[in-house]
């Protein structure tokens, strides 16, 4: 009678539990590896982990139950207790080894076979091909066959193959891109390759999950998979050079830009700006983010930026605008103008 | 030879004392030596748990500023320093060294001088690890050290340089340590004590020097590889000048996952102890519990590539690390099954060592199986790097390791203090730690499978982490309240404990002969060893049923038992004359030059000469010292 009660309570804590964790998985998190994965590749993933899951959860269940059971059923009911003295069993010991073992060969099988055929990158004129650059603390994006380079947001086509190749200039990054595939290392001295496809439109945001000091935690970046038409679209207006702003505070930051310090490190195609070492601005105000996707492309967070770019993202190379390249906040208001022009 | 001694000078006068608060630093005594470990692995569990406690503060709530992003990651990186090689591995040491001579029916570990050289190399490298706080900042690039990051062109203070000489010198204190227990498991058994006849703690301490010493070799060579390139200008990882940065993640990690057995085998032992104990049943498949604890051991070497599987090995690299990772899975499995069948059919007295232990291997079990998911390769492209993998880790080392050794500290209080600890508080610390402990981490599952990335000082709103952040934030603090409530417990405990007597727990290994605690010679006479649980078959036999019978009139036909089989070693019932070495200063001395040397590495060649002469000076001493007066 007691014993049916507690079983009851039992029953409904661990429901109660149960439903805790699935409300909470299914809030809006969007660099889930389990809900709204948006391309084959992270599906391929996901289709191998959950039946592991579901095997590990029932083995979970087996195994802790019996061990609840065994502490429960088994207590001394006084110290002079004397129970069977069983110093093991031939039979248990032979079945308890194999059945893991033909559990863990199950496994294996499908595992080997997910490996391989994500291995196989693939090719032809239907991939888009990108190459990456990781550097402390953004990304680079060159398509080789499209003319266009571009930082942190990488616009990829629906249902397109993209194989990227990664490469490190400092230390090591990783790649990862939940909702569409799994992490790839950047390392420095290699090159290593990914490949993904979208199969549904949207944004996808990303990071950087390899440890790379102070800012590693603003190391992240989007994927923007639209349509062919638009992706097309896209291309075209990325291939164009800058248009030079025909007056008022933007032209006059366009002046200021090109006349300071900023052009050692920037590219700005259609001037004399060509640095290589940050990010190409020739089309930055058509980014929703910068900083590596950190902050939002809005004036005021460009006017902090500008200002003091370490105070925003610590350890940020860039100098800081009024200190270091002694600029008044009337300057820095024209650069941004300048920037936000630059579509 | 009293005289001899007060013609001496000063300073090189032998140290006599065996009480007072001097008689620590020139202790010889295993046992003293075992506490010393414990006492300092369990003052740096405070200093790491406090840089955990800091780490959940900032990351209690997106876009949190307790920390910054500079101090996070000398906090994380110090937090997983300090909990792998100041808590966890010394913990094993301090139970290694207090009971492995009197479970083996031994008066002291083989090299005395050696082992107390060991536990002092180890506690100055602990303060030279940590005094780099006080000198520009701690280490700051994880406790993996990833080249390139580790090397002096990304990492330019002196941070890094503490990271790796002070695990350099932290290798040397578990390589003698290693070297010292081999040879007295191996020379130094009691008459009787087969190999398969000693106790599965034994076993498992044996198993993971042998890890120790074939391990730790090849993270030196990472190191000194490392400390090259950072003061001498070498390009071992430089991938700009044709090195590898890879080359250091086998090497960390070939002694990286063998390392993860170091810290797990010894709680395993200890449950493996505890659970026949307060079950009253023998531990159930011995032989195969052993061998799987071998199996481990062996396994473990060719594991090392599942860090690195989003590296770029390659397919075939990829399967066959995941194909050994997985059957790993097996003989792990194996223990669980054998100590929930040693439960099975019990008489189980839950005292706190037993929730203990029972709490390892529920907790374990989690670990375990979240162990397998990260084999399964393209599963663990997605897992690696995020909170999944440091809630699977903490399963394993904090719900694994720490319960164990919290196990092993419950069940041994009596037998190193003379005093039971309290039982109410002792099942209030268990309750309160397994209820934190699950808070902290059983959410890092959820939050690592919705993408949050590890080793991020912050992160923004929107992306569903909030709630779960702030739930194991809450837990860490349940986790500290319970060692608060372990501490009062040790305090209550000193005050007004119940005295223990040599066996409170009906115990089944010889250490429970000798009184609680043991005298400095541990046994009057050397038992001698008839079978496996050699005490328990002194006290109880078998009827034909299988069925326990007391040994009539215990005690008396015990001692008589004793004494009829004791091998005398020549001194008769005469204690005072057995022969136990002599404390000695030098051990200290030596172990003092080690972080001289190497603060010289990184600030002068007068400190690196001064270090050298010290050591020198000690090990010179130590040599030409006799081993006892």
């Amino acid at each position: 009678m007691r014993r049916g009660r507690t079983a009851r309570r039992v029953a409904s804590l661990v429901s109660l539990g149960f439903f805790i964790v699935l409300t909470a998985c299914a809030q809006n998190a969007p660099q889930d590896t389990f809900h709204n994965l948006g391309g084959p590749v992270a599906r391929k993933e996901l289709n191998l982990s959950t039946p592991v899951f579901l095997v590990a959860a029932i083995i979970f269940f087996l195994v802790e139950g019996a061990l609840v059971y065994a502490t429960i059923r088994f207590r001394a009911r006084s110290d002079r207790d004397v129970p069977v003295q069983v110093h093991g069993n031939r039979v248990l010991e032979v079945t308890w080894t194999l059945i893991p073992a033909v559990i863990l060969a199950a496994i294996a099988v499908p595992t080997i076979g997910t490996i391989f055929s994500l291995a196989s990158t693939p090719s032809g004129p239907n991939v888009v091909r990108v190459d990456l650059t990781a550097r402390q603390w953004w990304w680079e994006y060159k398509y080789p066959d499209l003319g266009v380079v571009t930082a942190n947001e990488m616009h990829i086509p629906l249902g397109k193959n993209v194989a990227i190749k990664l490469r490190s200039v400092d230390v090591i990054h990783s790649f990862w891109v939940p909702r569409l595939a799994g992490k790839q290392d950047v390392i420095p001295g290699r090159t290593n390759d990914l490949y993904f496809s979208a199969d549904k439109a949207g944004t996808y945001l990303g990071q950087c999950a390899e440890f790379c000091a102070l800012s590693h935690a603003n190391m992240r970046l989007r994927v923007i998979a639209e349509p062919q038409a638009k992706f097309d679209a896209w291309v075209q207006q990325q291939k164009a050079d800058a248009i030079a702003p025909t007056g008022g505070d933007a032209a006059h930051g366009m002046d200021l830009l090109l006349k300071n310090q900023c052009i050692f490190c920037h590219t700005i195609r259609g001037t004399q700006a060509a640095g290589k070492v940050g990010p190409d601005l020739t089309h930055v105000a058509g980014r929703m983010t910068f900083a590596g996707a950190t902050f939002d492309f809005t004036t005021d967070n460009l006017i902090k930026w500008v200002s003091d770019a370490p105070a925003m993202k610590p350890g940020a190379k860039m100098g800081r605008g009024l200190a270091d390249y002694h600029l008044t906040p009337d300057d820095v208001r024209a650069i941004v103008a300048y920037l936000e022009s630059l579509k | 030879m009293d005289a001899a001694i007060e013609t001496r000078p000063g300073v090189f006068k032998r140290p006599t004392a065996t009480t007072g608060a001097w008689s620590w630093f020139s202790t010889v005594d295993h046992k003293k030596i075992g506490i010393l470990y414990g006492a300092t692995a369990i003052l740096f569990f405070v200093v790491g748990g406090i840089e955990a406690l800091l780490i959940r503060l900032q990351l209690a709530k997106p876009d949190g500023n307790v920390l910054s992003p500079s101090a996070y990651n000398q906090a994380f990186t110090m937090h997983g320093i300090t909990m792998i090689f100041l808590v966890v591995m010394p913990l094993g040491a301090a139970f290694a060294n207090y009971l492995l001579p009197l479970m083996i029916g031994a008066r002291d570990v083989a090299f005395p001088r050696l082992n107390a050289f060991s536990y002092w190399v180890f506690a100055l490298a602990g303060i030279f690890i940590y005094s780099s706080f006080f000198l520009g900042g701690a280490p700051n690039g994880g406790w993996f050290g990833y080249a390139p990051l580790s090397t002096k062109a990304f990492s330019p203070g002196h941070n890094m340089d503490f990271y790796a000489l002070g695990l350099l010198i932290l290798g040397v204190a578990s390589t003698a340590s290693a070297v010292n227990l081999l040879v007295t498991v191996v020379n130094m058994r009691a008459p009787g004590m087969s190999l398969m006849r000693m106790p599965v703690f034994v076993w498992m301490v044996f198993v993971v020097q042998f890890l120790l010493v074939f391990a730790l070799p090849v993270l030196t060579v990472g190191l000194i590889q490392l400390i090259f390139d950072r003061l001498m200008g070498t390009n071992f990882f430089n991938a700009t000048k044709g090195g590898d940065p890879l080359l250091w993640q086998h090497l960390f990690w070939l002694f990286g996952h063998p390392e993860v057995y170091i810290l797990i085998l010894p709680a395993m032992g200890i449950v493996s102890e505890v659970l026949p104990t307060f079950s009253r049943k023998p531990l159930f498949g011995y032989p195969v519990v052993v061998f799987s604890g071998i199996a481990i051991g062996f396994m473990g070497w060719g594991v090392w590539a599942h860090h690195m599987f989003a590296t770029g090995l390659g397919p075939v690299a990829n399967s066959a690390f995941a194909v050994s990772t997985m059957f790993i899975a097996v003989p792990t499995g194996v223990k669980v099954f054998n100590w929930t069948a040693t439960m099975w059919g019990g008489s189980l007295r839950l005292k706190t060592p037993m929730l203990f232990s029972i709490g390892f291997v529920t907790m374990f079990i989690i670990g375990g199986l979240s162990g397998v998911t990260h084999a399964v390769v393209p599963s663990d492209y997605q897992q690696t790097d995020t909170y999944y993998i440091v809630a699977h880790f903490h399963y394993v080392l904090f719900g694994g390791a720490m319960f164990g050794l919290f196990s092993g500290v419950y069940y041994w209080w009596p037998k190193v203090f003379g005093k039971l600890l309290n039982e109410r508080v002792g099942k209030l610390h268990f309750w309160l730690m397994l209820i934190g402990f699950n808070l902290t981490f059983a959410p890092f599952h959820i939050l690592g499978l919705q993408g949050m990335v590890r080793r991020t000082y912050t992160y923004p709103k929107g992306r569903g982490w909030d709630g779960w952040n702030f739930v194991s934030t809450v837990g860490a603090f349940v986790i500290a309240l319970s060692l608060l409530v372990f501490f009062y417990n040790v305090i209550v405990t000193r005050r007004r404990g119940a005295v223990a007597g040599n066996d409170p727990w009906d115990a089944r290994t010889i250490e429970w002969t000798t009184s609680s605690p043991p005298p400095e010679y541990n046994f009057a006479e050397i038992p001698v060893i008839h079978s496996v649980d050699d005490f328990w078959h002194r006290k109880y036999v078998e009827d034909k049923e299988g069925r326990l019978v007391r040994v009539p009139s215990g005690g008396a036909d015990e001692e008589e038992h004793d004494r009829g089989s004791g091998v005398t070693d020549g001194h008769g019932d005469d204690h005072h004359a057995i022969h136990m070495p002599s404390p000695s200063y030098f051990p200290l001395l030596a172990a003092i030059g080690m972080p001289i040397f190497a603060y010289g590495l990184i600030y002068s060649r007068i400190l690196i000469a001064a270090g050298a002469l010290i050591m020198l000076t000690g090990l010179y001493g130590w040599a030409l010292e006799p081993g006892s007066e």
